[in-house]
C-alpha cells in the first residue's frame, strides 16, 4: 500500500515575486555596488528591473522548497523512454568541477590547456573505440546539432563528388521525430518508409524509394518502437548500391553498449547523445553533447574543432587541417563540461562496464516487460524481446473503461513515479514508453509494476479517480489546451 | 465502436477525407476518428495557395495537446484555398471535422485519382482492423 495514495496535496510554494516586499534585502547575496561608468548613459536602465526583495532566509526557504518539489533521479524512478534517465555519479562531476577545468579560459594559450585538451582527445578516441568509426568530433552541443552535422557531412560528400542530384533522405517511420526535421534543416527531401507489424523497416518498401536521388537513409536503431532492426544487413546493401549513405542515430545507444559497433553494422555516420548513454545530468532542455563519428569516406567534413595531437602536444585542428569540414557548430570545443563528465564516466567505468551498462539496461527493460506481461498488460509488440526500453499501449484501458494512458502517467505521479513518455512514438495508440536504464535496483522495478497494477485496478472499480490525478502534488491536472493557445509566461504583465 | 464517417466523402488509410465539390475542387481534412485520436487541437497549418501537391506529400499539420501529425495530400494537385479560419480556432477540427474544420482545398491534377480512394465502408474496415 502506498502512503501516497491517500496523502492530502503539497501546499502551492509562492513566486517569489509574491513573497516581495518593498525595502526587504538579502545583503549577502547583492552584488557589490558598480563602480564603474563603463556603461555608456544613452544604454542605461530608464526604469529600476522589477526584482523581488526578499530576506535572504526567505530566498534560502523558497529555492530549497522548490527544490524538493522536483520530480528527479535524485529523489524518483524516471522510466521517461527515449531520454535514458540514469543516474548520474557523483564522482564525475566532483572532478569535472576541478579548479583547473572550470578556471580555465576557453581563449587561453593550448599550452596552458594540454590537460584538457588530453581529455579531448581521448574522449574522441574511446567514441571511436565504442562505435566502430574513424574520426570523432564533439563540438555539436545537442543530439539534433549533431543530427545536423551528421546530415550536411552526407550532403558535403555528394557534393563534392558532384553528384548534386541526390536530394533525398529516407527515414523510417519508426525514427525520432528530430530525424525529418534535420533532413528539412539540411535542404533534403525527406521519404517517410513504413515499419512493418513485427516493429521492423519495411525492406519492401525501401526497395522501391531507393535510387539516384538517395543521399542516404536516417536509421534509429534500435528504433523508437522497443525493438531492434533486424534488416541492417539487406538495408545497408539497398542503401550503399544505391549510392547513397547510411546514418545511425544513436540516441539509443546504452542498449547496444559495448555489445555491437554501428561502424561494423557499414554506417557512414552516427551522432551520439554523450548526455544520455554516458550520464550526464540533462532535462528540461540541456545541456546536451552531440558527438558525430564518421566513417572513412566522410573523414573530410568532420565539424571543427577536432583535438589533434602532435607527438607529445594536444592541438586544435581547424579549417587550415581540414579544408573541406562543414564549418564551426560551436564557438570552442561544444559543451566542455558536459564532455568531460562524459569522459569522466567512461573512464570510470571502462571496457567491461561499458558491456555491462549495455547488459544490464536491456535486462532491466526486458525483466520489467515481462513482469508486465505476467500482470496482464498489453506490449505494443508481444513478440518481440524490449531493448533498453519497451511501450505498452493503454488501447484495451481507453475502449472500455474510458481511461487513458495520460490518466495512467497523471496517476503514477501520486504513486511516487516520474511518468513514462506517453503517446510517443505515434504509432502506437495511448502508449506508454518505459525506459528503466541500467541503474535501477529490482525493487525499483517491481514497485513501479505494483503502481501500475495498483492503478489500474482503480481504473476498473472508480475511473473517476484517475481523470482527477493527481491528487498530491501542488499543482493538479493542468488544462493541457488553455497552455497551449494562452502563454502566460510572466507573473504579471509587464507594464 | 462505431464512426461517425459521411457516406458522400472518400477516405485515405491516413485518415484524410476528401469531399468532391461542383466546380471539380475537392476539400479535404481529417477524420472524425484522427480528431479523436489526437484530442484537443491547439494548432493548425494548411499548405500554401498555389503550392503543387504530389499525392502522399505531407503538406500540412495538426497539433494537438499529445503530438503533432502531418497530414497528406489524398490526390495530386494545385492548392487553390487553405481555411483560414483555423488559425484563431482550431478546434473547429474538433467540433466539426467534416464541416468548418476542413483543412484545404484543391484542383486535383486527375479527377480519376479519387476513384483509387477508399469509400465509407472500405475506411470502416481499415479501423476495425487497426483496432484488432
Amino acid at each position: 500500500m502506498h502512503a501516497s495514495t491517500g496523502a492530502p496535496a503539497a501546499p502551492r510554494e509562492p513566486t517569489i515575486f509574491e513573497l516581495s516586499r518593498p525595502g526587504r534585502r538579502a545583503e549577502a547575496q547583492m552584488p557589490p555596488r558598480p563602480t564603474s561608468n563603463a556603461v555608456p548613459e544613452s544604454l542605461r536602465r530608464r526604469r529600476r528591473p522589477m526584482l523581488p526583495e526578499v530576506s535572504e532566509l526567505q530566498a534560502v526557504r523558497h529555492y530549497t522548497r522548490l527544490s524538493q518539489l522536483n520530480f528527479s533521479i535524485d529523489t524518483h524512478f524516471y522510466p521517461l523512454g527515449s531520454c535514458t534517465m540514469k543516474y548520474n555519479p557523483r564522482g564525475c562531476n566532483q572532478y569535472a568541477m576541478l579548479p583547473e577545468f572550470l578556471a580555465r579560459h576557453p581563449l587561453a594559450p593550448e599550452s596552458q590547456g594540454q590537460g584538457f585538451l588530453a581529455c579531448m582527445y581521448e574522449l574522441q578516441e574511446m567514441l571511436k573505440e565504442v562505435t566502430g568509426m574513424r574520426g570523432v568530433s564533439l563540438t555539436p552541443m545537442a543530439g539534433a546539432q549533431g543530427e545536423f552535422a551528421g546530415v550536411a557531412m552526407i550532403r558535403a560528400y555528394h557534393h563534392a563528388r558532384g553528384d548534386h542530384a541526390r536530394n533525398e533522405i529516407i527515414v523510417p517511420e519508426a525514427a525520432h521525430g528530430t530525424n525529418p526535421a534535420t533532413a528539412t534543416m539540411c535542404g533534403m527531401k525527406v521519404i517517410e518508409i513504413p515499419v512493418n507489424a513485427d516493429g521492423d523497416c519495411d525492406i519492401e518498401a525501401l526497395r522501391k524509394v531507393v535510387g539516384p536521388r538517395t543521399a542516404g537513409i536516417m536509421l534509429t536503431n534500435p528504433s523508437t518502437l522497443g525493438v531492434f532492426e533486424r534488416g541492417i544487413a539487406h538495408l545497408r546493401a539497398l542503401v550503399h548500391d544505391a549510392g547513397g549513405l547510411l546514418y545511425y542515430d544513436g540516441a539509443n545507444l546504452n542498449a547496444i553498449l559495448g555489445k555491437v559497433r554501428p561502424g561494423d553494422m557499414g554506417f557512414d555516420v552516427i551522432h551520439m547523445n554523450l548526455h544520455k548513454t554516458f550520464s550526464t545530468p540533462h532535462g528540461g532542455g540541456g545541456p546536451g553533447a552531440g558527438a558525430v563519428g564518421v566513417g572513412e569516406r566522410l573523414l573530410p567534413y568532420l565539424p571543427i574543432p577536432v583535438v589533434g595531437r602532435d607527438g607529445e602536444r594536444y592541438r586544435y585542428l581547424d579549417e587550415r587541417d581540414l579544408p573541406a569540414s562543414i564549418g564551426r557548430l560551436s564557438g570552442f570545443m561544444g559543451n566542455a563540461g558536459v564532455l568531460l563528465r562524459a569522459y569522466i564516466y567512461m573512464r570510470m567505468v571502462g571496457r567491461e562496464g561499458m558491456q555491462r551498462i549495455g547488459e544490464f539496461a536491456t535486462l532491466n527493460a526486458n525483466y520489467l516487460l515481462a513482469r508486465f506481461k505476467q500482470e496482464g498488460f498489453d506490449p505494443a509488440y508481444p513478440h518481440r524481446r524490449a531493448t533498453h526500453e519497451f511501450i505498452l499501449t493503454m488501447k484495451h484501458a481507453a475502449r472500455d473503461l474510458g481511461t487513458t494512458a495520460m490518466d495512467f502517467a497523471k496517476r503514477l505521479l501520486d504513486f511516487g513515479y516520474h511518468a513514462p513518455t506517453t503517446y510517443f512514438p505515434l504509432l502506437v495508440p495511448e502508449c506508454l514508453l518505459i525506459e528503466p536504464t541500467e541503474t535501477e535496483a529490482k525493487e525499483a522495478l517491481d514497485g513501479f509494476v505494483e503502481a501500475m497494477v495498483a492503478i489500474r485496478k482503480e481504473a476498473t472499480e472508480d475511473p473517476a479517480r484517475l481523470k482527477g490525478a493527481p491528487y498530491t502534488l501542488p499543482v493538479r491536472r493542468l488544462d493541457d489546451v488553455r497552455a497551449a493557445k494562452n502563454l502566460d509566461l510572466t507573473w504579471k504583465p509587464l507594464a | 465502436m462505431s464512426h461517425n464517417l459521411p457516406a458522400d466523402l472518400r477516405y485515405t488509410k491516413s485518415h484524410e477525407w476528401v469531399r468532391q465539390n461542383p466546380d471539380g475542387t475537392v476539400t479535404i481534412g481529417i477524420t472524425d476518428h484522427a480528431q479523436h485520436a489526437l484530442g484537443d487541437i491547439v494548432f493548425a497549418e494548411t499548405p500554401e495557395v498555389g503550392r503543387e501537391l504530389a499525392a502522399g506529400d505531407a503538406c500540412a499539420v495538426v497539433e494537438s495537446v499529445k503530438a503533432a501529425s502531418d497530414v497528406y495530400a489524398p490526390v495530386a494537385g494545385r492548392v487553390v484555398a487553405g481555411n483560414g479560419a483555423l488559425g484563431d480556432a482550431p478546434e473547429k477540427i474538433n467540433t466539426d471535422p467534416y464541416g468548418d474544420g476542413w483543412l484545404w482545398q484543391l484542383a486535383p491534377a486527375d479527377a480519376a485519382a479519387l476513384g483509387g480512394l477508399l469509400d465509407a465502408g472500405g475506411y470502416e474496415k481499415v479501423l476495425a482492423e487497426s483496432a484488432e
